[in-house]
């Protein structure tokens, strides 16, 4: 089975008893298009994974059709939170864990990198109140 | 959490960072179902919110709705949501009791007159204050006086939506639902029994940041309830292509197919349980091998055998309906103390009950 010559796991061997939902390819191709959406016209896009009618084992293929890249960035946000670029360059994975480690969210986002991953502008400014702080204390205690 | 703060200034103060905010928006875009270039709508409007007074009332409840609400394992968003309404009155969770307690009730409602969000959990017994009252006060006096001041009301759980089981058949308490009662408020139905918690934590979200959700026929936000558990059921190719499990033990239960021949209701039950799962997504009772029992529909608990197919109407239930029809009530209670009978001599002679005699009853 292949979409586009890519190769694609098979569903069969990854969930002998799950009927799969037939949605897997149709999701590939719709990152495809994204992927040629965003380099022809700087259109970013994002697909929630947990919208889509997936059955056990589907998504641990559609995970391994994407592969890992050249990024893998593990956050510390209310809980870990973990942004893969896949082997598709600007093709990432996003995947938001509670403090128990577990799934809340995954998406899918073709962009060149993703907003949350992005230094914030209210963070910094708290940031640099506490830079000058701690600077001014350095001061006093010299 | 001062009132007068906005969540975003709150969160801020609390250390909370801005990327922990945008995931939180993200992760509930997702459970409202909203497409994902609705986040950055949620965190702009969001941040602006002030805590609104949040009123929780529980009448003829078993509490599973408030256990399903705070044992979700998904901490960090139901502490936000948390964070983001004052919860003033809540038997079950707040510190007081006695009077105390129905003091803070008075207060927040006389504060926040107009503006507090009322969430009901439980259904409302008839006129007979004894089956349940609350510091004295009927369920039904409590419910109109506290609707009276209300922005909106949540009715949480099959029981507040629709009756649930306390109005099954026979409904000693002569037991109602909230919308039977109030008429001049909007009231969002949340049913289930109990409901996702994600989808409790989900209404109140969405009422926050984009006011009243759209309701279906049945006042249910059609975010959550808008597709059949059918419809979204990852089963749904083996109904599809006509594999069925016959009984729990062959071999299409064992290879997963298609449960509608076991009684599944999924056809005719709208809920989000096949996308957003229980325990914290693991699985919801489809994939877990038993057919869903629609408890998120009115009257589910008198709908007919929970394991007969859908297409296969109970021959019980058409008597009963027929008997019902042409001489009241009475025929219906005659048929359940025929059955009590059956199942007393059943224990006495120590026979075994089977799946058959359970269907008979139902």
């Amino acid at each position: 089975m292949s979409a586009d010559g890519m190769p694609v796991p098979s569903l069969a061997a990854s969930a002998p008893c799950a009927p799969p939902t037939g949605n897997l390819v149709p999701l590939l191709h719709e990152i495809r298009h994204a992927l040629t959406r965003w380099l022809e016209q700087g259109e970013e896009h994002v697909i929630d994974l947990r919208s889509i009618p997936l059955a056990p084992g589907e998504e641990d293929s559609l995970l391994e059709q994407l592969g890992e890249g050249e990024v893998n960035a593990r956050l510390s946000i209310s809980g870990p939170s973990n942004i893969i670029e896949t082997r598709y360059p600007g093709v990432w994975l996003i995947t938001h864990y509670n403090e128990n480690e577990n799934i809340i969210g995954r998406f899918i986002e073709v962009c060149e990198v993703p907003g949350i991953l992005k230094s914030q502008a209210e963070d910094s400014r708290a940031g640099l109140e506490r830079l000058e702080n701690d600077l001014s204390n350095a001061e006093t205690t010299a | 959490m001062s009132k007068d703060k906005t969540l975003g200034e709150t969160l801020r103060e609390r250390g909370v960072s801005r990327r922990s905010f945008l995931k939180f928006c993200a992760t509930t875009a997702s459970m409202m179902a909203l497409p994902p270039a609705m986040i950055p709508v949620i965190a702009a409007t969001l941040e602006k919110v002030r805590r609104p007074s949040v009123i929780w009332l529980s009448f003829q409840e078993c509490t599973g709705c408030t256990e399903s609400l705070t044992r979700s394992h998904s901490a960090t968003i139901e502490d936000l949501i948390f964070d983001t309404i004052s919860l003033d009155y809540h038997h079950t969770l707040q510190a007081a009791s006695g009077s105390a307690a129905e003091q803070a009730r008075e207060e927040a409602m006389q504060e926040n007159h107009g503006n507090y969000i009322l969430v009901v959990d439980g259904s409302i017994p008839g006129e007979n204050n004894g089956y349940s009252t609350i510091a004295g006060i009927s369920n039904k006096d409590m419910l109109l006086d506290a609707a009276a001041g209300a922005a909106a009301i949540v009715a949480v759980g099959s029981c507040a939506a629709f009756g649930g089981i306390p109005k099954a058949d026979p409904n000693p308490t002569g037991a109602v639902s909230v919308s039977e009662l109030i008429k001049d408020k909007p009231i969002v139905n949340v049913p289930g029994c109990p409901p996702i918690p994600a989808v409790i934590a989900g209404v109140l979200v969405q009422f926050l940041t984009f006011g009243l959700p759209e309701l279906d026929h049945l006042g249910r936000p059609v975010a959550f309830y808008g597709n059949s558990i059918h419809d979204r059921c990852y089963r749904r190719p083996f109904y599809d292509k006509g594999l069925f499990a016959d009984s729990f033990d062959d071999e299409g239960a064992k290879k997963g197919w298609c449960l509608f021949k076991l009684g599944c209701k999924g056809p005719t039950t709208y809920n989000a349980c096949a996308v957003t799962k229980w325990n914290d997504g693991t699985s919801f009772p489809i994939e877990a091998g038993h057919p869903c029992l629609g408890c998120a529909e009115p009257d589910f608990w008198d709908a007919g055998s929970f394991y007969k197919a859908l297409s296969a109407p109970t021959g019980d239930i058409g008597k009963t309906a027929v008997y019902a029809g042409a001489a009241g009530l009475i025929a219906g209670a005659a048929l359940g103390a025929s059955l009590r009978a059956r199942k007393q001599s059943a224990v006495k002679n120590h026979e075994r009950v089977t799946i058959d005699d359970l269907d008979q009853e139902s």
